[in-house]
């Protein structure tokens, strides 16, 4: 990304008090919880900005008492070819945020598979369910505190 | 048209007679009745084992008569848990679960793998392994390509371009066994470097194989792209507008084949590839013919680009000049005291990659793959995510298939090609 642009694209979100770090070389930026919706909808809606493509969301336990939760969104721009990160911190106890596929619409499997291995609870989401382990698992696997070996009994086994 | 054919079994007080096949499919067990079959929708279930969804995966489709009105994706059925496998693996003991994501084209995987754990800890590889990673990946894209048009062909019934397709792919998979020592898990990338060095015998063999590739494909062409089956089964079907394509995160041929150039090997360009000389085609119509298209032209580029590679091949190491974090070879641990101290540090504590997060993304056969790595200093990741194209372009598959035809799902699956191993994670 080019350092006109990212200049343009803090200015635009100035008004939110974004905070700014890069991911070895890419911008990464992170709002406040309550104003992610107002940011991405700035950062997709302006031309000049224009990050058409959500690529990617990625769920990270920290482990941590405070802030323990976080969500890594990867915008693309199809115009200008570069990429940005919008990082969400969650709580730790409950773990919820607003859900981004009213943007776009790619977000809405992205956000389940953060459901299904987090435990993150999306508000309004058209389709809340797990993606890929069974409906009635209890379990969130890829939390720390979820063994490596998985836990006996979490998945009934079929009757002989 | 089936409602005609059933009005026609109306009776004059409009009660339906019952044909004889379905009375004979009535039973007091049976809890239905066949009083207005035709009028009723109905859920059908594709998979996880069928033949057309090449792989796993589970299509929950409800039909109006042979219309499908909406579909729902079940995913999970391959889910392994290779990014909680990887909180617990080395970074280079991670190298062969990458084999087993999209196991069309393993190798392409392990060098997005070893340049996203490279780019994490900075490390710059030799010009010569870059050349042998770009050749290896492109005949992977060629390998993974030729199956997925082969098998969009049978599965519209012709078999003899399948089989050509396979000849060809054999072929790759035997220059595979010759450079990595395995046709399937392969393997073959170090983080740093190759496993191996191409030997003449193999540089040979891909140079054979890249002379005569183009002729058999023009063949397969031939034999399709003026096939009246092929085309009528296949244009406008699948359709995807291009906004609800970029809406969606769809990458790869399925983007392309709506006219947006994204290649990542362009725009963010990793290893050679901004020296090379190749083009990216695009199509506009978003049907499944358009992304046949996309995919042969591919396969044209990507013989190209490794005519040119062998061209420029140059000669020197293939592993990087840095000890504390490749692994060293292994002669060298059996003779050389301070390789043996590197090799025992390696394999036991790992990289140790400095604090820090990095995402890597290569343009796949399939799409962008990506590797998103959150490093705690330790020799093993704290969080890798992966970015599987398969998983992100399947979720297009509901806009796809409204409206279209039954027999349509599946032509739309194969011309999608997604892969349940890189899917399911």
């Amino acid at each position: 990304m080019t350092e006109e642009r990212l200049k343009l694209i803090m200015s635009k979100i100035k008004i939110f008090d974004v905070e700014y770090d890069d991911v070895n070389g890419t911008p990464r930026i992170t709002p406040h919880t309550d104003n992610v919706l107002e940011v991405c909808e700035v950062l997709k809606e302006y031309p000049e900005i224009s990050f058409d493509m959500l690529v990617d969301a990625v769920s990270v336990d920290r482990f941590t008492k405070n802030q323990r939760f976080e969500v890594i969104y990867n915008l693309y721009s199809n115009k200008y070819k570069d990429r940005l990160f919008i990082r969400v911190k969650l709580d730790s106890r409950i773990p919820e945020m607003h859900t981004l596929s009213v943007i776009w619409k790619s977000a809405n499997w992205y956000e389940r598979e953060a459901y299904d291995m987090m435990g993150i609870k999306f508000i309004n989401h058209p389709d809340l369910r797990r993606v890929y382990m069974p409906e009635e698992f209890e379990h969130f696997p890829l939390r720390k505190d979820f063994p490596l070996m998985g836990i006996s009994g979490s998945i009934p086994l079929p009757n002989k | 048209m089936p409602h005609t054919i059933y009005n026609d079994l109306k009776d004059s007080d409009n009660k339906i007679k019952k044909t004889k096949i379905l009375q004979a499919l009535e039973s007091e067990d049976l809890n239905v009745t066949f009083s207005d079959a035709l009028d009723n929708e109905m859920v059908l279930n594709m998979g996880p084992q069928h033949p057309a969804t090449h792989g796993v995966l589970r299509l929950l489709v409800s039909l109006d008569g042979e219309t499908v009105k909406k579909c729902i994706p079940e995913l999970g059925y391959l889910h392994r848990g290779y990014e909680k496998l990887a909180e617990s693996c080395s970074y280079h003991e991670f190298i062969p679960h990458t084999d087993r994501l999209d196991y069309l084209q393993p190798i392409a995987n392990n060098v997005a793998y070893a340049l996203a754990v490279e780019k994490l800890i900075h490390l710059d590889i030799p010009e010569r392994a870059k050349y042998i990673r770009v050749i290896v990946s492109e005949l992977g894209r060629i390998q993974s390509h030729l199956l997925s048009v082969g098998a969009l062909f049978m599965d519209m019934g012709a078999t003899t371009p399948f089989l050509w397709a396979i000849r060809e792919r054999e072929k790759i998979l035997d220059i595979y066994d010759m450079v990595a020592g395995a046709r399937f898990t392969t393997s073959y990338t170090r983080i740093g470097g190759v496993a191996q060095d191409f030997s003449a015998e193999s540089v040979s063999a891909i140079k054979a194989f890249i002379k005569q590739f183009p002729k058999y494909l023009q063949e397969i062409r031939d034999l399709m792209e003026r096939n009246k089956v092929f085309i009528v089964r296949s244009e406008g079907i699948g359709y995807l507008s291009k906004e609800d394509t970029i809406a969606l995160g769809v990458t790869g041929p399925v983007l392309r084949a709506v006219g947006v150039d994204r290649d990542l090997r362009k725009d963010e360009p990793y290893l050679v590839y901004p020296d090379l000389n190749f083009e990216i085609p695009t199509y506009s119509d978003g049907d499944s013919l358009a992304r046949y298209y996309v995919r042969a032209e591919e396969m044209v580029q990507s013989t190209r680009i490794i005519e040119q590679c062998l061209d420029k091949f140059p000669d020197g190491p293939i592993y990087a000049d840095a000890a504390k974090k490749v692994l060293p070879r292994k002669e060298q641990v059996y003779t050389k005291m301070e390789e043996l101290i590197h090799d025992f540090m390696l394999i036991n504590f790992g990289v140790n990659p400095p604090l820090g997060e990095s995402y890597m993304a290569v343009e796949a056969s399939k799409g962008e793959l990506g590797f998103y790595i959150i490093s705690d200093g330790s020799g093993h990741p704290f969080r890798l995510k992966i970015r599987s194209p398969s998983f992100c372009n399947l979720q297009s598959v509901p806009a796809m298939i409204k409206e279209c035809l039954i027999s349509d799902t599946i032509v739309i699956l194969g011309s999608l090609d997604p892969v349940m191993g890189e899917a399911d994670k």
